[in-house]
């Protein structure tokens, strides 16, 4: 089933118009995205690739049925367009966008949860490569052609270190059932926890691989979920050994404020809750193999 | 991005935060004038560099009469202190603030930050002021209050007066301790704050409650929106390499070691740098060129890690998902005959258009040495340090 998107999912891309916003709509159309339109206000009732522009959200759901969106707005808009994505009624968004104040994110997650469970929209991102079913849907940045369709759902903050561990085992003809960018921002629209109760759910899944590195709480967190809900195995690699405190390491949220924070607390807990640790970067496809291999 | 105690100071005084009177020096004599324009009978000179923990390293002196001013100012200006924060290169000390001597009563600790569990602003407090808030979680963890702030409607002042019960203060300062907290939550609001932390918040003598020190981060991603603090930047407190290479639109972080790094991406960057040093090498550097790695940006990255004279060699590694590999060779072929480069090349490239890519860097006749997989490229990388080391070694 793989989680999020498939062939079928209604998508618009919120900033269709820009530059980076055409460049990528383009790249998924080709892919095979089901791309119904995009939204850049002012410019509704225009056509561009071939596609229906609208001025807003709203109506690109009224009139497109869009269902899920990706945003390439700039950081100062961003956070608006992705609650106008809420408001409309998207139930899945992803944020591409670098750079996003902190404090913008905190009033997105304060303003998402205003809604029913049921009735919120799932964000991912931003500050992240985005999401891709393999061979169905791409909903990101991501070169598709290193993915393959398989049992592994993977999820990360980084974009180029996921498409290592994709490139990884697809030479080991390994593929990936959802592969989700939940981004390097130390305020994120879902967590590794958030994606692991989706593929706990998703038939496709057999394992999860986790992506993460220094800095916040969220793989930790995820491992406990792991441990106390989910029958599928858990496969993590966090990045980040070298890195000194205090300093920042690229992603906004790539940093080592406080205890528990460092890549080897973060690996010694994640052990002692029961995920298998891939040693290296480097190991990512060959840990995720033998784990499969114990599956049958 | 990181500001000084007196421009903290400053800022939050505006807010209604009460501080005790003080003035900038930049050398003996402004501090001795400053002194003077405060008068009573007892300063503190404290050295102005981006980080806690001065007192320690010797940057925080009490002084008594004008001429201790004057000695104290001598003994900090210009001169490197080190703390646990700074690491062992210190941080420069070219400001002064001297300040009156204030009569302490009673110390508390008190701050605001983002919290990255809760997805909240957090106030934090303890009546074990003076004492590093790490320090107090590790000993007494529940000497520690938090109050969670719910962004929609800002620290209310039901939550304050917790904070300020909680803090153990006297009835009668109360309704100050709740303006100083709002002003506090205000500042960071405004101006896209990430932390303020004012340690000790000081009950004095006088039955007055004051910010003794104070220090503020910032949102740089908020910068954009907030040009009065981008201008209070010091960039002498920042490594300088650092410096050039945000100047460059480059995220670069320098670190101990002596083998050079270009990669796209933070997370495969950091992963690199765990491979460099699973392979037995040490990072010289995080670098990540981020997407759109033009031949421009390419040189510029290869000048930034190779002015760093403790790199022995540099390694690139490009997965290319945006970015074309063949772009990618094409700018480090330029980079390498632009540049005199004299320390070993190891270049990965994977991803979009990489036999391409390969074709260009063989076809080039220059000596770079390539590998197909990550972990080839960590272990050829510190193989060719260790041959650099044995050279140089066998040439002294």
């Amino acid at each position: 089933m793989a989680i999020f998107i498939n062939e079928t999912t209604r998508i618009i891309v919120q900033g269709f118009t820009g530059k980076i916003g055409t460049f990528h709509a383009q790249d998924m159309i080709n892919y095979g995205s089901n791309v119904v339109g995009g939204v850049t206000p002012g410019k509704g009732g225009q056509r561009h690739l071939d596609r229906p522009v609208f001025n807003t959200v709203k109506e690109a759901v009224e009139l497109a049925g869009a269902e899920a969106s990706i945003i390439f707005v700039p950081p100062a808009f961003a956070a608006d367009s992705i609650m106008e994505a809420a408001d409309a009624g998207i139930k899945y968004c992803v944020a591409i966008t670098d750079g996003i104040p902190t404090q913008d994110m905190m009033t997105v997650k304060s303003y998402l949860r205003r809604f029913p469970v049921e009735k919120r929209m799932v964000l991912t991102g931003p500050n992240c490569a985005g999401t891709i079913s393999p061979e169905r849907a791409m909903l990101g940045i991501m070169p598709g052609h290193i993915y393959m369709r398989g049992n592994v759902g993977v999820v990360g903050r980084s974009g180029t270190l996921g498409y290592e561990a994709a490139d990884q085992m697809k030479r080991l003809g390994i593929g990936i059932s959802t592969s989700v960018g939940i981004g390097g921002d130390p305020i994120n629209g879902s967590s590794h926890r958030d994606i692991f109760e989706k593929f706990e759910q998703d038939d496709e899944t057999k394992v999860i691989l986790m992506i993460g590195e220094i800095g916040g709480p969220q793989e930790v967190d995820a491992g406990i979920f792991a441990q106390a809900n989910m029958k599928k195995p858990v496969i993590a690699y966090i990045a980040g050994l070298t890195a000194p405190e205090g300093r920042r390491m690229g992603h906004a949220g790539a940093i080592i404020s406080s205890a528990g924070e460092s890549a080897a607390e973060k690996v010694a807990m994640l052990r002692d809750l029961g995920v298998t640790i891939s040693p290296t970067p480097s190991a990512m496809g060959e840990t995720v193999a033998k784990v499969l291999a114990g599956l049958k | 991005m990181d500001i000084h105690e007196y421009q903290a100071k400053e800022l939050l005084n505006g807010y209604g935060v009460k501080i005790a009177e003080g003035g900038l020096a930049y050398s003996p004599e402004d501090a001795v004038q400053r002194a003077r324009e405060i008068g009573g009978h007892l300063w503190v000179v404290k050295a102005q560099i981006h980080s806690g923990a001065r007192g320690k390293a010797g940057g925080i002196k009490i002084c008594k009469t004008h001429d201790e001013v004057e000695a104290a100012a001598e003994a900090l200006l210009g001169k490197k202190l080190v703390t646990h924060q700074t690491g062992a290169a210190g941080k420069i000390c070219n400001r002064l603030y001297i300040e009156a001597g204030t009569d302490i009563a009673k110390e508390l600790y008190f701050c605001f930050l983002v919290d990255r569990i809760s997805e909240k602003i957090v106030m934090v407090g303890s009546q074990e002021g003076g004492m590093d808030i790490e320090e107090i979680a590790a000993t007494n963890p529940d000497a520690i209050v938090k109050i969670e702030i719910e962004p929609a409607v800002g620290l209310q002042d039901f939550q304050a007066r917790e904070m300020a019960f909680a803090l153990g203060l006297d009835a009668e300062l109360i309704s100050h301790a709740v303006k100083t907290m709002k002003g506090c939550y205000l500042a960071l609001r405004d101006l896209d704050a990430n932390m303020i932390e004012i340690n000790p918040l000081t009950i004095t003598g006088s039955g007055e409650l004051i910010a003794l020190d104070a220090k503020m981060g910032f949102d740089e991603n908020a910068l954009f929106r907030r040009q009065k603090i981008s201008e209070l930047r010091d960039k002498t407190q920042e490594d300088p390499r650092e410096t050039a290479a945000g100047d460059r639109g480059l995220s670069y972080v320098g670190l101990d070691g002596d083998i050079g790094c270009m990669i796209n991406g933070a997370g495969l960057a950091m992963a690199t740098m765990d491979m460099i040093k699973l392979a037995g090498g040490e990072p010289a550097n995080f670098l990540d060129v981020g997407g759109g790695a033009s031949v421009e940006r390419t040189e510029k990255a290869f000048r930034l890690v190779l002015a760093d004279k403790n790199v022995k060699a540099m390694l690139v590694n490009i997965f290319a998902g945006i970015n074309r590999c063949d772009w990618i060779a094409e700018g480090v072929v330029q980079a390498v005959r632009k540049i005199d480069m004299k320390v070993p090349l190891i270049v990965r490239l994977s991803g979009t258009n990489v036999e391409e890519g390969r074709r260009i860097i063989a076809e080039s006749g220059l000596p770079i040495i390539t590998a197909e997989t990550l972990a080839e490229a960590a272990e050829k990388a510190v193989a060719a340090r260790n041959q650099v080391v044995a050279n140089e070694t066998a040439g002294a």
